[in-house]
């Protein structure tokens, strides 16, 4: 009777102690996550906060004083200046960011062109140096845009591309990497429905448009995602290949605001990252499904 | 009957050939217009003298190895993948396996993920105010060493760690995501099983999970080299096109030749660094595929 009660005991003792630890655990992971999300926070309060206290906090940056940079998240004097300001009052703002949309959906439409029926090659069909072939794209994909930089230089200079949106639309429309995510997802799908539809008198093309695309939807919008936050951030080539400023995109522009107008800055950072969040977070499920898929085994 | 049946597949695959192959064809013409063959053209320029177009046989490559600033860049991005890659796909594993035993996943994972989203920009104004010597992080340090800490993270040494911190924050979530579906995939019977035959738990994840996310391994190591290559930007925009010695990679050095003109040497050294890569994903693809 003794030994039951306190093996009894014992068990809800450690039972309680697993849910501890538990706890724990999840605390910990989301207060490192908090810290994962906080430059967000800064960014937002900073592009709120009044031309005094900006100032007064970052003089630390400029050099020659006393001190650190401090923060507070609750600005004193909340203010909408440098939004107003920087929608409102400068040209130029507006035709970086349309630049930006500009280069973002037509990359994502060449690619899905381009990149979708290749996977779907690469992933159903069995032809000869297929895995050669998809060697090189995953090197191709690999590569660093400073080691193709002289080749599309020399592709588009030939072609009088340079210094037009193309000469940073069509390179990167043929990128490999979402050829590289889609194949996994065209993989996963098993070839019995392919060869049932093809009893049944399907064209390759009905195949790939109505069921194989339809199937793997989820791991073509990852990689849309993932192909959008790339185009949004991209700096190496329009800053190669665009000379004229009123073509740079958002993400070369930022960096030009100097420190003095740091609020101006902020803000503008901030707006880079809504439409970038606002993919990231409706894309977030298949992002994640995507991504999933694409780590499973063949 | 038998024979008949045996036959009509194998013709059907042959007619059907040459027209599933055209799926390939568009992305095909494109990066061999746009990679491919001007690559050959890189290639043939490797051989050539920058000004005068005739052929120096291997001088450019003996140019790029002596050069000090090659060398330089080089080692610095061996050193900076060496350390960055295995950091990432260790810690990503550890973080996946955490958030798989936590309360309230779908957040956590939510919350690692969003620095992917950040654009590089933004990133690089809250570095400046984070790292420089009068910057929030020696703020903090100082007020818990209680005397003035002034160091220059982007201009000493510690400018590698900046960028290596960088790399993980960035990375991090998308590398869990992977690995977490890569564990999600291992049937749960599996270690139940081992813990019956006596297994404790770290025994059971490195003995039976473990051995099943090799497939995942593979990709998650080949995406976390693609974004390796990515910090970049970050060092870009925090530190210009000559940073601090320690975090001068390739790219910076790519991107100097490429400025000032100097096309021989960026022909041979681009030649070079491919080379590097294909020989790397093809060893990485026997390795791989040897183990299965």
């Amino acid at each position: 009777m003794n030994h039951a009660w306190k093996y009894r005991v014992r068990r809800r003792m450690s039972g309680l102690k697993r849910a501890l630890r538990r706890r724990m655990l999840t605390v910990c992971l989301l207060l490192l996550g908090a810290v994962f999300c906080a430059p967000v926070l800064y960014l937002l309060s900073g592009s709120v906060m009044s031309r005094y206290e900006l100032k007064q906090s970052l003089t630390p940056l400029m050099a020659g004083t006393d001190g650190y940079v401090s923060w507070t998240f609750l600005p004193d004097y909340p203010t909408f200046a440098h939004w107003a300001g920087l929608l409102f009052r400068t040209p130029q703002f507006f035709t970086v960011f349309w630049n930006s949309m500009k280069l973002a959906a037509l990359i994502l439409a060449g690619q899905l062109a381009a990149a979708v029926p290749a996977a779907w090659a690469f992933a159903v069909c069995r032809f000869r140096f297929r895995k050669a072939l998809f060697s090189l794209y995953i090197v191709l994909m690999l590569m660093p845009f400073q080691v193709t930089m002289l080749s599309s230089y020399l592709v588009l200079n030939g072609m009088g591309l340079m210094n037009t949106h193309w000469a940073v639309i069509l390179p990167a429309a043929f990128s490999t990497f979402p050829v590289f995510l889609i194949y996994r997802g065209f993989c996963a799908l098993p070839a019995e429905i392919f060869e049932a539809a093809r009893m049944d008198g399907a064209g390759e093309w009905t195949i790939f448009w109505r069921i194989g695309v339809p199937l793997s939807a989820g791991g073509i919008l990852s990689a849309m995602v993932l192909g959008f936050l790339e185009c949004w951030n991209m700096i190496e080539q329009p800053l190669a290949f665009l000379e004229d400023q009123s073509l740079w995109p958002l993400s070369l522009y930022l960096p030009q605001i100097d420190l003095e107008q740091a609020g101006y800055s902020f803000a503008a950072s901030v707006i880079t990252l809504i439409p970038a969040i606002f993919v990231f977070l409706l894309g977030r499920e298949y992002l994640e499904r995507g991504i999933a898929a694409s780590a499973l085994k063949e | 009957m038998r024979r008949r049946r045996r036959e009509r597949p194998s013709r059907r695959r042959k007619g059907a050939r040459p027209g599933r192959i055209l799926f390939l064809l568009p992305s095909l013409l494109g990066v061999g217009l746009f990679v491919l063959l001007p690559f050959g053209d890189v290639v043939r320029r490797s051989f050539l003298t920058a000004v005068t177009g005739r052929f120096a046989g291997l001088s450019n490559y003996r140019t790029v190895f002596s050069n000090e600033a090659f060398r330089l860049a080089a080692g610095n991005t061996l050193k900076f993948t060496a350390v960055c890659v295995p950091l990432l796909v260790g810690a990503g594993l550890l973080l996946a396996v955490q958030i798989g035993k936590a309360a309230r996943g779908e957040l956590i994972r939510s919350l690692y993920l969003l620095p992917m989203a950040i654009p590089a920009a933004a990133v690089a104004l809250f570095w400046k105010m984070l790292f420089s010597d009068r910057g929030l992080w020696n703020g903090w340090l100082s007020a818990l060493a209680g005397q003035t800490v002034s160091l220059d993270y982007m201009n000493t040494q510690a400018a590698f760690w900046v960028l290596v911190f960088s790399y993980l924050w960035k990375n991090l979530g998308y590398t869990v995501v992977l690995w977490m579906a890569g564990l999600h995939c291992v049937p749960k019977e599996l270690c139940e099983a081992a813990g019956i035959d006596g297994a404790s738990e770290r025994q059971c994840f490195w003995r039976v999970v473990f051995p099943n996310l090799k497939g995942s391994l593979y990709t998650i190591t080949v995406l976390s080299f693609l974004n390796a290559f990515k910090v970049f930007r970050e060092a870009y925009l925090v530190a210009g096109s000559y940073p601090h010695e320690s975090i001068y990679l390739l790219q910076h050095l790519f991107n100097n030749w490429f400025v000032h003109l100097e096309l021989d040497k960026l022909a041979a050294a681009a030649v070079c660094v491919s080379v590097f890569l294909l020989a790397f994903i093809l060893l990485l693809q026997r390795l791989w595929e040897g183990e299965n």
